[in-house]
């Protein structure tokens, strides 16, 4: 925890008393526990509502012409003849341990079929996450610096109806012009072959990021134009101008500072859009990522790799929540000395 | 933020949502946004009676064949009519937006209100259940739910607006709490009112701002996820039409006639850039007519949604569309 220093430069109009970061201490001890507790509520929700299935895992294992000696033999095997408690322990001290149970559908064990997917997720949501931040950050200044220019206005106005839009509409937009009707640059789909890495064939990448940055950037935008506006309209802003001090060190030293912490903030609201946006965007273009997935698993009611796939898109959404939190907390150094 | 002053000269109006809506249609955004919206909304109702082919009807053109005479649109993937299938694909998402964020926002509505007033341990249950919640991404939340009671109509209305509720229980217990602290509220308390009454009664009509405001949000949120659902294939009942559905089932052929898919997606994309527009309005003309935002808004405070979203610290993995 060093950050907590440097997030001072440069937002010194109030000299700030320097003392331990105990908020940030007290914030964390505060909400780590609490996010701890949602995520065990989270595990037991997906645990038990998975057991309310019609039907029995077993039997959807080795079908309908299975005998009811075989159906018990695979139920002992598979541990579902213990009770309820004893079965949600064993599965959460198997998720603690890596061991994710194994597939109905084909018998894998779930850690070797998601592993890849997690990968080709991550992938996806770093690129597209870098990509976007950069690209609305920088529009988003320029568009405080330069306010009700026509640029301005025409941002505004693409990011409000853009943000809007289901994601899906914006995939096959962007298939639409980049891939089968007016240009033919990428291909429509974006199957990775199993055992390959999707950075090895990056023209397959090319379109989900597209749409992914572009369902990311409004945001960002918006609240980076927003932060650049109100710093600029500064009591402290304008003394500096009438000192003399060059504009781009003004916008160096008091506009960046301070938007800071809106940008956190709409980076970490965007990684959680990311947690749900895949799973429609990866479908789109049958990216083979942990959304596409778990549309699948739940098309084939695969118990195990729903419970994987759910808990942890949850354990993600909760730590990036805690973690922007306490960003946030780190760059506003105002919120942290309460006067 | 202070409490109304008691000076600020306002007006109290029986109905003050309907003139929040009316000036809202009035205003230069809300009337391109109801524009939008009812354009989509005429076509999704009237649609299914105009329709010149059986919607389900196979084999009308060939698979994917391009606009022509007997097909304005051009074919699907089993050579139905495109334009009959845009034409009746409509009102089904809508209506079911339409009461997922009904749902959400009285689920939200009374949980919120409950957990401010009554505070202590209902308060810091509710609170627990709305972090819960709170932290399955939408979609997926009502991924699982289908995964496990199958894909049904009802469901995906339930699971829509489960998922809502805690976004909007959050904003009324923050709005509530302060409305709860007034003189008027605790002297109701005080002459015995009872607590559904009271809150009922003293509380709810001091709540028509936010709850404006959360409904045009919600009911954004409800289109896309509906729609997003209605494109993976869950719920609806096929092969009955619906524009989501539509642009899965005939992406293959995008390269051959690309209005199977175009159609569909524009008119979903008008009708959400609509609904958002209007709902930014009627959040505009909300905001300009509470005595406690506009004293603020007068007093110059900082006004853009943005930041102040940000100062109040929410990561409510949702404040994307304010």
């Amino acid at each position: 925890m060093s950050a907590h220093q440097t997030a001072d430069v440069g937002s010194g109009a109030v000299p700030v008393q320097r003392r331990a970061p105990r908020p940030i201490l007290r914030m964390l001890a505060q909400r780590i526990p609490l996010g701890l507790l949602t995520i065990v509520i989270v595990t037991v929700i997906v645990f038990a509502s998975t057991q309310l299935l019609p039907g029995n895992a077993a039997r959807a294992v080795l079908g309908r012409d299975a005998t009811d000696q075989q159906v018990a033999d695979l139920e002992h095997q598979m541990g579902l003849d213990q009770a309820m408690v004893v079965q949600y322990w064993n599965w959460v001290s198997g998720l603690l341990h890596g061991d994710f149970g194994t597939s109905l559908v084909n018998g894998q064990s779930v850690s070797s079929m998601v592993g890849p997917r997690v990968v080709n997720s991550f992938t996806l949501m770093v690129l597209a996450g870098l990509i976007g931040t950069v690209i609305g950050v920088l529009l988003g200044l320029y568009a405080g610096i330069r306010q009700g220019s026509v640029l301005d206005h025409l941002l505004s106005t693409a990011s409000l109806a853009v943000v809007s839009l289901p994601e899906f509409v914006v995939a096959i937009l962007v298939t639409l012009t980049f891939s089968t009707s007016v240009f033919h640059w990428f291909p429509a789909v974006s199957t990775i072959p199993s055992g390959t890495r999707p950075w090895e064939d990056p023209s397959l990448l090319v379109l989900p990021t597209i749409v992914l940055v572009i369902m990311i950037v409004p945001y960002l935008f918006r609240m980076m134009r927003a932060a650049t506006i109100e710093a600029l309209g500064t009591e402290y802003v304008e003394m500096a101008r009438l000192n003399g001090i060059r504009e781009s060190r003004v916008l160096r030293a008091h506009a960046l500072p301070n938007a800071l912490a809106p940008v956190i903030q709409a980076i970490g609201l965007n990684l959680l859009y990311l947690a749900g946006g895949i799973v429609v965007v990866e479908t789109v273009f049958n990216y083979p990522g942990i959304g596409q997935g778990l549309y699948n698993d739940v098309l084939n009611t695969d118990i195990p790799a729903i419970q994987f796939s759910v808990t942890f898109l949850t354990v993600f959404y909760v730590v990036v929540n805690v973690a922007t939190d306490a960003l946030v907390l780190v760059a506003t150094p105002r919120k942290r000395w309460p006067r | 933020m202070s409490s109304a002053s008691p000076n600020t000269a306002f007006q109290l109006r029986r109905f003050e949502w309907l003139h929040v809506l009316a000036r809202a249609a009035r205003s230069a955004r809300g009337r391109v946004g109801l524009g939008l919206t009812l354009a989509v909304l005429a076509v999704a109702f009237a649609g299914p009676f105009l329709a010149p082919h059986d919607p389900n009807e196979v084999g009308v053109v060939p698979a994917f064949a391009k606009p022509g005479a007997g097909a304005l649109l051009g074919g699907d993937s089993l050579g139905r009519d495109v334009l009959s299938r845009l034409l009746a694909g409509g009102w089904q998402i809508i209506a079911l937006a339409a009461s997922a964020t009904a749902l959400g926002v009285v689920i939200g509505a009374i949980a919120g209100i409950a957990a401010a007033y009554l505070s202590g341990w209902t308060d810091n249950v509710i609170m627990r259940a709305v972090d819960v919640l709170l932290a399955f991404p939408q979609i997926v939340f009502a991924l699982l739910l289908i995964s496990v009671l199958g894909s049904h109509l009802w469901l995906l209305v339930l699971a829509v607006g489960l998922s809502h509720a805690p976004q909007v229980a959050r904003v009324i217990r923050s709005a509530s709490l302060d409305v709860a602290e007034r003189d008027y509220v605790q002297a109701a308390a005080i002459t015995g009112v009872r607590p559904p009454k009271l809150m009922r009664q003293e509380i709810l009509p001091n709540l028509t701002t936010p709850l404006m405001v959360e409904t045009g949000l919600r009911t954004t949120y409800s289109v896309i996820i509906m729609a997003g659902l209605a494109f993976l294939g869950f719920g609806f009942t096929l092969p009955d039409a619906n524009w989501g559905y539509m642009i899965n089932e005939n992406r293959i052929g995008a390269a051959v006639n690309p209005w199977a898919v175009f159609a569909p997606a524009i008119v979903l994309a008008v009708l959400s850039v609509g609904v958002n527009t209007f709902a930014e309005a009627v959040t505009r003309c909300a905001l300009t007519s509470d005595p406690t935002t506009r004293a603020a808004l007068e007093a110059g405070e900082p006004v853009t949604a943005e930041v102040a979203n940000a100062d109040s610290g929410l990561s409510d993995g949702d404040r994307r569309l304010t």
